[in-house]
């Protein structure tokens, strides 16, 4: 699959190796995105302040963060109204789902539910901080790790927070981890591989991840004070900055003992991804993605 | 047919349903315990074929270092070196290491890989790319996690680049399959990176003078 840089818009559209729910998601995806388009174009031609707030005055083409991570002067296509966009979206990902439990302890407790309850509490400190959360499933149902990225690919200006509850480490530690390398490629067209998509934003992710982790060695001791790399599945495919945070763990006796976590779990995240939002400044305009 | 051969007949059958439902639950149990056992049995079978490809074992006793968790830390890899006759064929090498990896320590909290997995396979390119085949255990029976998965292909990787060489970076396959994730987290499209020094050129052949 491969994201197609249209106008800066980041297009999926074939990928053989995604299932029925992501094939769906991919055919549908064009047109919800195109039908996004237009009315971003309508918007943007219009004088008056968009259904959603107000929008920023023209400002001349900023460099894209892909080109910004990747050190290079190879810009998004150039758009005749391209401006800067702040982070405002945040995109929450409670792991697995559905008849995918995740990690099991002992005493029962399933990873799948335990981040659920989490989300509840991050999406109230995000939200409090002033950023929009959007969560990547509501209930018990298991979206494929495309149907995830997809939801963060179609925002702007967004990054994106997996949650996770380990099945090892240190009881009451939390771990955070960005991609491991992976090369930023676009082709002869200038679209960035689906499989890769992650690779431009490397650099903003580890940046991210560290501000959240050391907010988390803040509050859970034994925790890491940098940010950790592992080449997580569900990050790769994700076309903004994104992280994985794992709590330890489904081994616990008590379940209240990971439920008093989330509080501060909650916190560090949310102060984290204010931080870092001074940082991510990405090029954009009104129907236009980096 | 008489009322006496009727009720005769009925309560045979009676008798007949009554024994069914009383052994349909025994029999049920030892068709899963033989199921169980015919599983347990291939695993074993597998692991025993596998294994069986070691080298010389009245050959040189190399000094081998394999990485196990490190046991003040779990989530650390520490080396621990052992002798074995090491094959000098990459391939089986590869092999030997990976099945020692897989035997796992003496202390089992020190392990990284889940004790039923198997090595099925291991292929070498001429790239340098290792290709490791596991049983499905390996993904079935490893706690799920992104620690706990990263550990794990991090043992396999370090232990590669210490005693292998030839292998550049490494593709796992699970039963002859590529997979999504390990577990449900850790990432196994790619490749990963077992050695970034240089590819050791094989010493140059002298020259014939004739």
């Amino acid at each position: 699959m491969l994201l197609g840089m249209r106008s800066g818009l980041l297009v999926p559209f074939s990928n053989e190796r995604t299932g029925g729910r992501s094939r769906f998601a991919v055919l549908t995806t064009p047109f919800v995105v195109c039908a996004a388009l237009s009315f971003a174009g309508w918007a943007a031609s219009s004088p008056r302040r968009g259904p959603f707030g107000t929008r920023a005055k023209q400002a001349p083409p900023v460099q894209s963060p892909v080109a910004q991570a990747a050190g290079t002067a190879q810009a998004i296509p150039a758009s005749p109204a391209v401006q800067p966009v702040g982070l405002n979206v945040v995109v929450l990902d409670p792991a697995h789902g559905g008849t995918d439990y995740g990690a099991r302890g002992t005493e029962g407790i399933r990873e799948s539910e335990v981040v659920m309850e989490f989300t509840v509490q991050v999406r109230r400190a995000l939200e409090s901080q002033g950023f929009q959360v959007v969560q990547t499933r509501m209930g018990n149902e298991n979206p494929s790790f495309d149907d995830r990225s997809a939801v963060a690919n179609a925002q702007q200006g967004a990054v994106f927070v997996s949650l996770h509850i380990g099945s090892t480490g240190l009881p009451g530690t939390v771990r955070v981890y960005a991609n491991e390398e992976l090369p930023a490629e676009t082709d002869a067209t200038g679209l960035i591989p689906w499989e890769r998509a992650q690779g431009p934003f490397l650099s903003l992710s580890r940046k991210l991840g560290d501000f959240v982790q050391g907010q988390m060695a803040l509050r859970f001791k034994g925790s890491p004070n940098t940010v950790q790399s592992a080449a997580v599945r569900q990050l790769r495919t994700t076309a903004a900055p994104a992280i994985a945070v794992e709590v330890s763990s489904v081994t616990v006796e008590n379940r209240n003992d990971l439920d008093r976590m989330a509080p501060g779990v909650a916190d560090a995240i949310a102060k984290g991804v204010a931080a870092f939002k001074p940082s991510y400044v990405v090029a954009g305009a009104a129907g236009v993605r980096p | 047919m008489s009322p006496k051969w009727r009720s005769g007949l009925i309560f045979g059958l009676a008798i007949a349903v009554c024994g069914a439902a009383i052994y349909l639950p025994t029999l049920r149990q030892r068709v899963k315990r033989t199921a169980k056992l015919v599983q347990e049995t291939e695993e074993q079978a597998r692991r025993e074929l596998t294994q069986a490809i070691t080298g010389n074992p009245n050959g040189p006793r190399v000094k081998t270092k394999l990485f196990w968790a490190s046991g003040a830390d779990g989530a650390k890899l520490t080396a621990v070196t052992v002798e074995l006759p090491l094959a000098d064929d990459p391939v089986l090498r590869a092999k030997q290491v990976l099945n020692t990896l897989l035997a796992g320590p003496v202390d089992a909290d020190l392990r990284t890989l889940p004790p039923d997995a198997a090595l099925l396979e291991f292929y070498l390119m001429p790239d340098g790319t290792g290709i490791a085949d596991f049983s499905e255990a390996i993904g079935t029976s490893i706690p799920s996690g992104i620690e706990s998965e990263q550990l794990a292909v991090d043992s396999i990787t370090r232990t590669l680049e210490a005693n292998v060489p030839q292998v550049r970076q490494l593709k796992i396959l699970i039963h002859g399959q590529e997979v999504d994730t390990l577990a449900g987290h850790l990432d196994l499209t790619g490749t990963f990176v077992v050695s970034t020094k240089p590819a050791a050129t094989p010493p140059a052949k002298p020259a014939k003078v004739s």
